[in-house]
């Protein structure tokens, strides 16, 4: 089996920090937002399961690691969601520029 | 005997009475709270006149000495272990005469007011009050703490404050209780400075404990206070100096006077009992429990013995011109405790040289009596005449028997009439006077001339000069509980002279042996009689002597009428002088400096927040990437920079 170097794995998930976080800066529908930082805490996975293949192999505490990430994404989706509903409810659209109402 | 057992209730009964009628009276307790008022006052008499009588006649005196017993004492706030405020009970000759006759006029007024305030709006009000000022007069009288005695000296001017201004919607009796609490409070600064000083050089804030130190000239705290001076006066004279300053003020002494005129504008019941008998003696009392020291400083008599001189002499004088019946009373008063505090001026510590100081006493205890009388009567009048003023009235002798015997033997036992009670105390301060001080006797003897004069000039205008007018008959007297306090007091006026008070109540406690001197007696008697003859020759019929009498003194005249003008220096001083001088300048300094640097802070933090709460868009995606660039930043600083 090939190795694939650990800078390698290294570069995907920068690429695919800052391309979140791009999104996260520019998109304006809260829905891409979520996406957004869905790709930023993946690249977080992606770091976490690198490390410890790479550096501890024998160890496992990386993939726990991810695997409680993976939990918390998925409840902070659901929450961000309900709030994405609730958002269009009151405003009838779900752009993050329209909810400024509460700036002081 | 436990004194303690027996005087907290005296003191405690009236204040539950006090928060009951002062809680509950005016919804619950209306017509009863008169009745629960004068029980309560009744028990705490009787409790108090045992106590004495226990006192006096079977263990207050140790191998024929008077002991200072102390009750009971509650450490309240202590300072160190040395000095600390405590709340006790002193019993010795004075506090357990002085408790006598604090519940026993109380309990008379009481009884009075019962009549005279009947269908008062604030009749429960009116009892609660009166409650309160028996419960700080009795703790002020029983003070064992100099810090004591002056929180019970605050508590009464309070009370007396509040009844001065009873009748609230009237706004001269608003201005008189302002004006009576202001210059007593002025005068208790010094008080509270008084206290300050002699605590400081004394170590100590209990009665006894400072007496003890300060009287014998070899202790630490002696030397210290008599050395330390300030302005080539020793530490001591000023100390008691200024504690007898607010003695003066409280007592109504020149020129701290100006308040006790108008505080007549209080129901007279309560003229009766706070300025005329208890409250306005305190000065005379603040000095008596401090006289050991006192007395070894003849620098401090000497200012007690020329106040109350002149205090006796000219309140006299404005007593003679006076046409308001509780006006000519009020400066009677402030002469009669002019007599009180020269005669302890003129007194010394210990055995015959202290003379006057039992005099004094005698002479509070004995006024007591025939000044609330003569209040009591007052009120009796005004409450018949419907006003207060001596053109009003005339000719009642016959409309109200009672009052008129009463009025007169309290007339005659204030002008000392032997063998009225005033006759036995004046004459030994008149005695006491002679052995010190031939200047001061001459003004108390004359004093005592224009005593029986104004008093009989009231008299004689309340009671005759006219033939009785259209005035209906009946009811004249008042009612029975308005009779029967005035002649409770007219049988003590007529027999509170026979108390062998010099066995009693002296300076060191020892009983004194004093003799009637005819002939001395003589020379009193004669210008009183005069003086009365000179009275009824001039206002027992309208004839105009009096008139053509007040055109003699001309200017005089005029000026004793209107008080020698202390009221209007006093309103000069304060308006011109201090308002202008000190006043106004302090206000431009608070408006335009320290107001400005306080508004100048509140402007500049509004802007700043204007300023920046723009940069608060709403927008999430902003403070994210704020946020971002937060960490951004520390990432760079902590990663390159800190090395």
């Amino acid at each position: 089996m090939s190795t694939v170097p650990l800078t390698h794995i290294l570069f995907v998930s920068t690429a695919l920090f800052f391309t979140g976080m791009y999104g996260l800066f520019t998109r304006r529908n809260m829905i891409t937002i979520l996406m957004s930082v869905e790709l930023i805490l993946n690249s977080v996975n992606i770091n976490f399961v690198a490390f410890n293949k790479y550096l501890y192999p024998q160890k496992m505490e990386g993939i726990f690691f991810t695997i409680f990430i993976i939990t918390i994404a998925a409840a902070e989706a659901a929450v961000a969601i309900a709030i994405v509903i609730n958002l269009y409810r009151t405003h009838k659209s779900i752009d993050v520029d329209d909810a400024t109402e509460m700036k002081w | 005997m436990n004194y303690q057992q027996y005087l907290l209730p005296v003191l405690l009964l009236p204040l539950a009475c006090f928060l009951l009628l002062g809680l509950f009276g005016k919804k619950y307790l209306k017509n009863a709270s008169g009745v629960i008022g004068t029980a309560s006052m009744l028990v705490v008499t009787v409790i108090s006149v045992l106590v004495a009588g226990n006192y006096f006649f079977a263990d207050g005196k140790i191998d024929g000495v008077y002991q200072h017993i102390i009750a009971y004492k509650y450490s309240w706030l202590a300072f160190s272990p040395t000095m600390s405020i405590d709340m006790g009970a002193i019993v010795d000759p004075i506090s357990m005469m002085m408790i006598v006759v604090v519940s026993f006029i109380s309990l008379m007024v009481h009884i009075f007011s019962l009549g005279y305030m009947k269908g008062e709006e604030r009749f429960a009000t009116y009892y609660a009050y009166l409650s309160l000022f028996t419960f700080s007069m009795l703790g002020l009288v029983l003070s064992s703490n100099i810090f004591q005695i002056y929180i019970f000296w605050e508590l009464v001017g309070a009370s007396s404050f509040l009844l001065i201004g009873f009748y609230y919607n009237k706004p001269s009796a608003v201005a008189a209780s302002k004006k009576a609490f202001i210059v007593t409070r002025f005068a208790d600064f010094g008080f509270l400075i008084g206290i300050l000083v002699l605590s400081f050089y004394g170590g100590t804030l209990d009665f006894n404990t400072l007496i003890q130190r300060l009287t014998a000239p070899q202790s630490g705290e002696y030397i210290a206070i008599t050395t330390a001076s300030f302005l080539g006066i020793s530490m001591l004279t000023w100390g008691l100096s200024l504690v007898f300053i607010g003695g003066a003020g409280k007592s109504a002494m020149f020129p701290l006077h100006i308040w006790l005129p108008d505080a007549m504008e209080g129901p007279t019941p309560v003229s009766a009992l706070i300025h005329a008998a208890t409250m306005v003696v305190a000065g005379v009392y603040l000095v008596a429990r401090l006289f050991p020291v006192f007395a070894i400083d003849v620098s401090a008599l000497q200012v007690v013995t020329w106040v109350g001189a002149i205090s006796a002499f000219i309140a006299a004088i404005i007593a003679c011109t006076q046409t308001d019946i509780k006006r000519v009373l009020a400066y009677s008063t402030m002469s009669q405790i002019g007599y009180m505090m020269f005669a302890l001026g003129v007194s010394r510590y210990g055995g015959e040289s202290g003379l006057g100081y039992t005099a004094s006493l005698f002479h509070l205890f004995t006024h007591a009596f025939f000044k609330s009388l003569l209040f009591l009567g007052a009120g009796v009048i005004i409450h018949f005449v419907h006003s207060n003023d001596l053109k009003d009235m005339g000719g009642l002798r016959k409309l109200m028997p009672v009052t008129h015997i009463a009025f007169l033997v309290a007339c005659l036992a204030i002008a000392g009439v032997p063998p009225f009670a005033g006759f036995f105390s004046k004459e030994e301060i008149l005695t006491a006077s002679f052995h010190s001080n031939k200047v001061i006797y001459g003004i108390a003897l004359f004093t005592a001339g224009l005593t029986a004069f104004y008093m009989f000039r009231l008299y004689f205008s309340i009671f005759w000069r006219k033939e009785p007018g259209v005035h209906s008959t009946h009811h004249a007297d008042g009612t029975t509980s308005m009779k029967i306090p005035l002649i409770i007091l007219m049988i003590c006026s007529i027999g509170a002279g026979f108390v062998p008070f010099t066995k009693m109540v002296t300076s060191d406690g020892v009983a004194l042996e004093t003799h009637m001197d005819i002939l001395f007696s003589l020379v009193p008697i004669t210008i009183v009689m005069l003086a009365i003859f000179f009275a009824a020759r001039m206002y027992k019929k309208e004839n105009g002597s009096a008139d053509k009498m007040a055109a003699t003194f001309g200017n005089f005249y005029k000026a004793a009428t209107k008080k020698f003008y202390v009221d209007e220096i006093y309103l000069f001083v304060t308006r011109k002088v201090i308002f202008n001088l000190i006043g106004r300048p302090a206000a431009w300094i608070d408006r335009n400096i320290i107001d400005a640097f306080v508004n100048g802070v509140a402007t500049a933090t509004g802007s700043i927040s204007v300023f920046i709460k723009g940069w608060q868009s709403g927008k999430v995606q902003t403070y994210a990437l704020c946020f971002f660039s937060g960490i951004a930043g520390l990432a760079i600083l902590f990663i390159y920079l800190w090395k």
